[in-house]
């Protein structure tokens, strides 16, 4: 069985806990004491309705305040697919969970309430996935029992959204006309929109091809950990482990290991169940090669003439994450695949303003939420891609030397200031 | 070839990889090991990111002096068969030595008193990171825990002030005296746990399969007859019975309820869990039952 993650965003109004609720509710994912449980919290809060919301506010002072503070996880399979759900708030000041919870979606769900047509959030969190690279989008209007069921209304709603996102890098958008409220649309297609000739969102998700998203052909493979038991059993064994980020490697196949570029042969791939005749994204295996280099956490194996970037120069587009703001200047820790280094802020080129997608380049800093046009130099050379052709490569974070918090997301756009 | 990927594949992938990344982040990590089925599929796992070396950290167990003796045998012997070091944090030697004292009221248990004994064994040794089993669909508050999870000089847990976690980039960076709690089964749910457990062979302890015990039904869940629990004097409703039952969750005897269940093996278990209607803890917790936010609360203080 296939694994689907995708994200939720939305307006505060939107819907979006009570459709998480009624996707889980109708393809029974949700236990009879979760529901009680809810059933009970409605009922003192004097709800006329069972609030489906209240399934994945999990915090004490979501449930009080009726909003959704942090990213929730969510699970739900049905007999085609697993499903993990990063349902992510939509408040303005907490785009930093969208960015979070989209980092490892390969689809995400926005809701937009039909009543109100494209609004900012609608905006912001079409552009944030453009930027996380999300290659599925499917846009929920919501609240079509509140429209009359209205072909018309939904048409519009598309029409807006479409406008604005033709200037975003979105390669699949799907629109559904849905009520999470009732349920038309959700699970099973709606009698009440004969007009709408799509699919649910369900079927949507359950049918959805994913396989291709995936970078199968520039083999990049980061070195985690170098694995050296040094026990009597394992007295010469020398292996590197780490995930697989792109590409197909095979024993046997020539590559190179940057940052030194000799090139050698792979001799075998290994885990614990047995050598792998072929390794691809997302394996965590152990690569041995064939001759004996000096090889480290946060090297990286590539192919001969199919090398990433090699670079202490680089420029990104961030999402600012802190309350400190981002200012020129500043120096900070940054995290690229298994590699950390030391990264100054050597240029802000511009503020994204996400509701116009208007550049400020007068802008002398980001704030928190904030996205930006960055140039930055590292300390050491970072192997990197561009965030649009290899999100595992072309992805970082970067961390405040003094909190340790994490203070920005980055997709690389290019290589050089 | 296909270049598919199942998704237990893909959730075994992940929780390697995050182990490894701990092992070359951290310098002191323990596992916290009860010899329940999430922390034997953690063990396991842990075992497959060491290939071909021996796992390189010690396990932890906080022993409320209140578990199965079934699963304390179970424990022992792993640890041994595996040569790995076993670490003991008693709830008992704490009360003993006086740093903790017992709630005595009928139907109280040493739970929440565990998060003492793993503070201190998490201080007293500097573990600078700490694996648990736990999984996002336990719980609502665990649902918004991260899989590298900051805990302060207190060992508190801050749900508001969570960094954000993004593609498989973990911020590892922590104070002197901070530490990690560190969750490879974040993205698996009950039904992943159980189908990994069939399909890789993980041995558990038998009180996971269907088996006679004498029980006891306090507030809808059934307890064991044991030497930590029994009917409250007086207490018509909690008359004993035999039952055919099994665990689907295995914590402190006190707090830990039996389901009614003929599944005598991983298959039949694994069709009863499908089948299921009633959430893991739910069914089988009373600590949780406290209050709403009764895990947050625990979790906030430290608890696992």
């Amino acid at each position: 069985m296939e694994l689907l993650r995708f994200a939720t965003a939305g307006s505060v109004d939107d819907g979006k806990s009570t459709l998480i609720g009624r996707l889980l509710y109708d393809s029974k994912q949700i236990f009879e004491d979760q529901l009680e449980a809810v059933e009970r919290t409605s009922l003192a809060r004097g709800d006329d309705y069972v609030d489906l919301a209240l399934l994945t506010d999990g915090l004490r002072a979501e449930r009080e305040q009726g909003i959704t503070i942090d990213v929730a996880y969510r699970y739900f399979a049905t007999p085609k697919r697993k499903f993990i759900i990063a349902d992510t708030p939509g408040h303005t000041q907490h785009t930093r969970n969208m960015v979070t919870g989209c980092s490892t979606a390969d689809l995400v769900i926005i809701l937009v309430d039909s009543r109100n047509g494209i609004t900012e959030q609608t905006r912001r969190h079409a552009t944030i996935a453009s930027l996380l690279g999300i290659p599925h989008l499917v846009v929920c209007v919501n609240k079509m029992d509140l429209v009359g069921w209205s072909e018309s209304r939904f048409e519009e709603v598309r029409a807006e959204v479409e406008a604005f996102s033709s200037r975003l890098a979105i390669a699949d958008m799907t629109f559904i006309p849905i009520s999470a409220l009732t349920g038309d649309n959700v699970v099973e297609r709606s009698p009440a929109m004969p007009w709408f000739k799509g699919t649910s969102l369900l079927h949507h998700l359950e049918e959805l091809h994913i396989a291709s998203d995936r970078n199968l052909i520039d083999l990049r493979f980061p070195v985690q950990w170098v694995v050296r038991p040094r026990s009597a059993e394992h007295h010469d064994y020398r292996g590197y482990a780490g995930q697989v980020a792109a590409g197909v490697m095979q024993p046997g196949d020539e590559v190179v290991v940057l940052p030194l570029g000799f090139s050698t042969r792979i001799a075998s791939i290994e885990t614990a169940d047995g050598p792998l005749e072929a390794a691809f994204p997302p394996m965590s295996v152990i690569v041995r090669l064939a001759d004996d280099l000096d090889v480290s956490r946060g090297d990286l194996i590539c192919r001969p003439r199919n090398r990433p970037v090699v670079s202490q120069e680089l420029s990104a587009m961030v999402c600012w994450m802190s309350e400190q703001p981002l200012r020129v200047g500043a120096k900070l820790a940054i995290k690229h695949t298994s590699r950390w280094a030391r990264a100054l802020v050597s240029e802000l080129q511009y503020r994204l303003d996400i509701n116009t997608l208007h550049r400020d380049r007068d802008a002398g800093e980001l704030r928190l939420n904030d996205i930006g046009r960055v140039d930055l130099r590292t300390t050491t050379p970072l192997f990197f891609d561009e965030y649009r052709h290899n999100r595992a490569t072309g992805s970082f974070i970067l961390v405040d030397e003094s909190t340790s918090a994490t203070v920005a997301a980055g997709m690389i756009r290019r290589a050089g200031a | 070839m296909s270049y598919q990927t199942s998704h237990l594949d893909a959730l075994e992938a992940e929780a390697v990889h995050v182990i490894r990344e701990v092992i070359a982040e951290f310098e002191r990590p323990v596992l916290m090991f009860s010899g329940g089925k999430d922390s034997a599929v953690l063990l396991h796992l842990a075992l497959k990111a060491c290939w071909p070396g021996p796992v390189p950290f010690p396990v932890l167990h906080v022993d409320t002096g209140h578990n199965f003796p079934e699963v304390i045998d179970f424990r022992d012997r792993r640890v041994a068969e595996l040569g790995l070091r076993l670490e003991v944090a008693s709830v008992q030697g704490a009360i003993d030595r006086g740093e903790l004292s017992e709630d005595r009221r009928p139907g109280a248990s040493r739970n929440r008193l565990q998060t003492h004994s793993l503070l201190r064994a998490i201080e007293s040794a500097h573990y600078d990171a700490v694996f648990g089993g736990g999984r996002r669909d336990e719980e609502k508050a665990r649902a918004k825990e991260r899989v590298f999870s900051l805990r302060d000089e207190f060992g508190q847990w801050d749900p508001r002030r969570q960094r954000p976690e993004l593609w498989n980039l973990y911020n590892t960076r922590h104070r002197p005296g901070e530490h990690f709690r560190v969750f490879p089964l974040s993205n698996w749910t009950e039904l992943d746990v159980w189908q990994y457990i069939a399909g890789q062979g993980i041995e558990l302890p038998t009180i996971y399969f269907a088996h006679t015990r004498h029980v006891f039904r306090r507030d809808g869940m059934l307890l064991a007859l044991g030497p930590f629990t029994a009917p409250r004097d007086g207490a018509a409703d909690e008359a004993p019975f035999s039952a055919t039952v099994r665990y689907r969750t295995v914590g402190d005897m006190t707090c830990t309820a039996a389901v009614e269940s003929l599944a005598a093996d991983v298959v039949q278990v694994i069709a009863e869990t499908a089948a299921s209607r009633i959430s893991e803890r739910g069914a089988t917790r009373a600590d949780d039952r406290a209050s709403e936010a009764a895990m947050e609360d625990r979790k906030r203080e430290g608890y696992f």
